[in-house]
């Protein structure tokens, strides 16, 4: 294959495999934003991902046409999301409780929950969802070298990953353009201030921590029923996507135009895991498996370490709860 | 209508209550689930608790890796340090205690084996640990991000190690190392069983441990920094060096415990070794409320619920029961949290 062959490969399937990330850290945006942390990010995106493996199974031989099926998965993967999130929003909202534990505890509890679900299906190998979303491109009226190619880089991909793009835009838009996303801003930096004027701190947190649910469960139905998918379930196979979502958050900096990078970036490192592999550039799995994770950790540290003025960027009232009586 | 009063101080009956109420409403949700899911679930609450009374000696065995670690843990959370990243920093250990029992343990005489085992286990753990502390201590760089995801390259280490130079000759093309010579294993208590002496070694950190977070100068200053960064700046405690302590320390019991456990139980190094038990701790130190001694309690209540994961299958329930219940666990008792800090009245109108 040529070298731009190569390049496009390698950059097609991170923006394939960033993806599940992307729409995971979006979420984490809206709920940080709002003030609320929510570590349980690999827990949603395990019970996301539960949640479409068992209705792609029952839908998509259903007799559905198979766009809607998958549509339907995706939504329901959505809803599982935010249910679970609630949980976290009532423990840390209704009743006090640590966001950092209670997230932690949301992790275990959704990696746990989706185990015991999908139990029966691990050592079925033919638990597969044959139908699942195809690549359709946008680029082929692009004949220009080179720009054509790196535009099928972005433009010829699954639905999700447009969905994606889409998300990003709207999530900015509401966030910067809108009254509500003035309010959400407002309630995660100052929401004594916010409550004065009328909004209501604990129903909008609530909204919003549901709202990255939503997302993370979206994030985690992308991992079964996408393009680059393998449309089976496995015990392990969110492998830290969670958590790499949530540094992806912090490195850029609450900013929905600047995680689309981020996610990508590293996406890249996963790509690598199997790419270096079948073009020969490095055979040890081991190492390569390490790839992503050190990336993360290296990206994260770095991002700290030339943050002015220990300013990351961080919502001010991020991990506190808001009390009205305690005021 | 229902008014919530914030308590001043929680009755000391309170704080044995809520948790144990918590653990009862976790098992009864999780016996729920089971019926839900067509289990029979009396079988698989007799299996954890009479197949834990029964094999005690194996919960026992899961109690001593819980407390090492526990109290690892609770340093680290009393100074509002997150380090989750125990079950790596416990693959350090044994990575490091296998280190020296394969590759030095001919210039080691037999008798300063294990004692070098150890010491190797803690510099491992305490330095993984160290990664993310470090990077917190000096950059403020978010840790439960680091010492998490280092579990990971800890785990792919692992495997690289067992998978390639470390494999061993007699390991059959099994991904592990060959077997430690008898120097480096930890003899068993009884005949029969597999209980060891790592137990002693359990019951004595907790002990020390207890008498250093309660009576010491240093259990002082982690106290302090934990109730407020600010107020420990003002009494001249530093920060930093707190943190650089404290994430050692909680590494290199970690790295203990993983040491204890790869000599003790298995006498070679496989990637098979049980270290979500790292991720347990978690819960069971939550559960104590930071506490040491009662960290050593729970560690037993908690290894039996470890036990079944490996005893439920042959009774026919799917393993993963277990699992769940750690997550509801953790669950009801962060939700039971909520009575002991507030007073829930009705009120007239």
């Amino acid at each position: 294959m040529s070298g731009l062959g190569i390049f496009q490969d390698l950059f097609s399937a991170a923006v394939a495999v960033g993806t599940p990330i992307l729409f995971t850290a979006i979420g984490e945006i809206i709920a940080e934003k709002s003030g609320v942390q929510n570590l349980g990010l690999e827990g949603m995106m395990y019970m996301g991902a539960i949640t479409a493996f068992l209705s792609g199974l029952a839908l998509t031989s259903s007799g559905l046409p198979s766009t809607t099926a998958l549509i339907i998965v995706i939504i329901l993967a959505a809803i599982v999301g935010a249910l679970v999130a609630s949980i976290h929003a009532f423990l840390c909202l209704s009743l006090r409780a640590n966001q950092i534990v209670s997230g932690l505890a949301l992790s275990i509890l959704g990696t746990g929950l989706s185990y015991y679900i999908g139990k029966v299906f691990i050592s079925d190998p033919t638990a597969i969802i044959k139908t699942r979303l195809t690549q359709f491109t946008f680029a082929d009226a692009v004949q220009i070298p080179v720009v054509g190619e790196i535009l099928r880089i972005f433009l010829n991909q699954d639905i999700l990953v447009y969905l994606a793009y889409i998300m990003v835009i709207l999530v900015w838009f509401y966030m910067y353009k809108t009254q509500k996303g003035l309010d959400l801003r407002a309630i995660g930096e100052n929401p004594g201030a916010a409550d004065a004027v009328g909004v209501n701190v604990k129903l909008s947190r609530y909204v919003y921590v549901m709202i990255g649910g939503a997302f993370a469960g979206i994030g985690g139905s992308a991992l079964i029923i996408s393009a680059s998918s393998v449309g089976q379930w496995g015990q392990g196979m969110v492998a830290g996507r969670g958590w790499i979502a949530i540094a992806l958050v912090i490195f850029a900096r609450w900013n929905p135009k600047l995680v689309i990078w981020g996610a990508y970036l590293f996406g890249v490192a996963i790509a690598l895991v199997s790419r270096a592999q079948v073009y020969g550039w490095f055979n040890n799995i081991y190492i390569l498996n390490m790839v992503p994770y050190v990336a993360t950790i290296v990206v994260l540290m770095v991002t700290f370490i030339f943050s002015k003025n220990k300013d990351i960027g961080e919502p001010e009232a991020l991990g506190k709860p808001y009390d009205r009586e305690e005021r | 209508m229902l008014k919530v009063e914030k308590r001043m101080e929680t009755p000391t009956y309170l704080k044995v209550v809520i948790p144990i109420v918590s653990v009862l409403v976790a098992i009864l949700f999780s016996s729920l689930i089971l019926l839900i899911t067509g289990e029979n679930a009396l079988a698989a609450l007799n299996t954890i608790f009479a197949g834990s009374l029964i094999n005690w000696q194996e919960v026992l065995v899961n109690g001593v890796s819980l407390m090492i670690i526990g109290i690892g843990i609770a340093i680290a959370f009393k100074m509002v340090i997150w380090n989750i990243g125990a079950a790596g920093q416990m693959m350090m250990g044994m990575i490091f205690a296998a280190g020296v029992a394969l590759f030095l343990h001919v210039w080691i005489p037999p008798a300063l084996l294990l004692p070098a085992m150890f010491i190797a286990a803690i510099i491992g753990g305490g330095l993984w640990a160290l990664i993310s502390g470090g990077a917190k201590a000096v950059w403020n760089v978010n840790e439960v991000i680091t010492s998490l995801l280092l579990n990971y390259v800890a785990l792919y280490i692992l495997q690289f190690l067992v998978n390639g130079p470390w494999k061993g000759v007699k390991s059959m093309g099994f991904p592990q190392t060959d077997p430690f010579p008898e120097a480096a294993r930890i003899p068993t208590i009884f005949p029969t069983g597999r209980l060891h002496y790592g137990l002693l070694i359990a019951i004595i950190v907790v002990i020390v441990f207890y008498f250093l977070l309660n009576k010491s100068r240093w259990g002082y200053e982690i106290r302090v920094i934990g109730e407020g960064r600010n107020v420990a700046r003002y009494g001249g405690m530093s920060l930093a060096k707190n943190i650089f302590i404290a994430m050692f320390a909680s590494g290199a019991l970690a790295g203990l415990a993983g040491a204890i456990q790869v000599s003790a139980l298995e006498g070679r190094l496989s990637p098979h070794m049980n270290t979500d038990i790292g991720y347990t701790a978690i819960i069971v130190v939550w559960l104590s409320r930071l506490h040491p001694l009662v960290i050593g309690i729970v560690s037993v209540f908690m290894g039996a619920l470890l036990y079944a994961e490996t005893s439920l299958p042959a009774a026919g329930i799917p393993t993963e029961i277990a699992k769940l219940m750690q997550g509801l666990i953790l669950f009801f008792v962060i939700a039971g949290d909520f009575f002991s800090r507030y007073k829930v009245k009705m009120v007239k109108e």
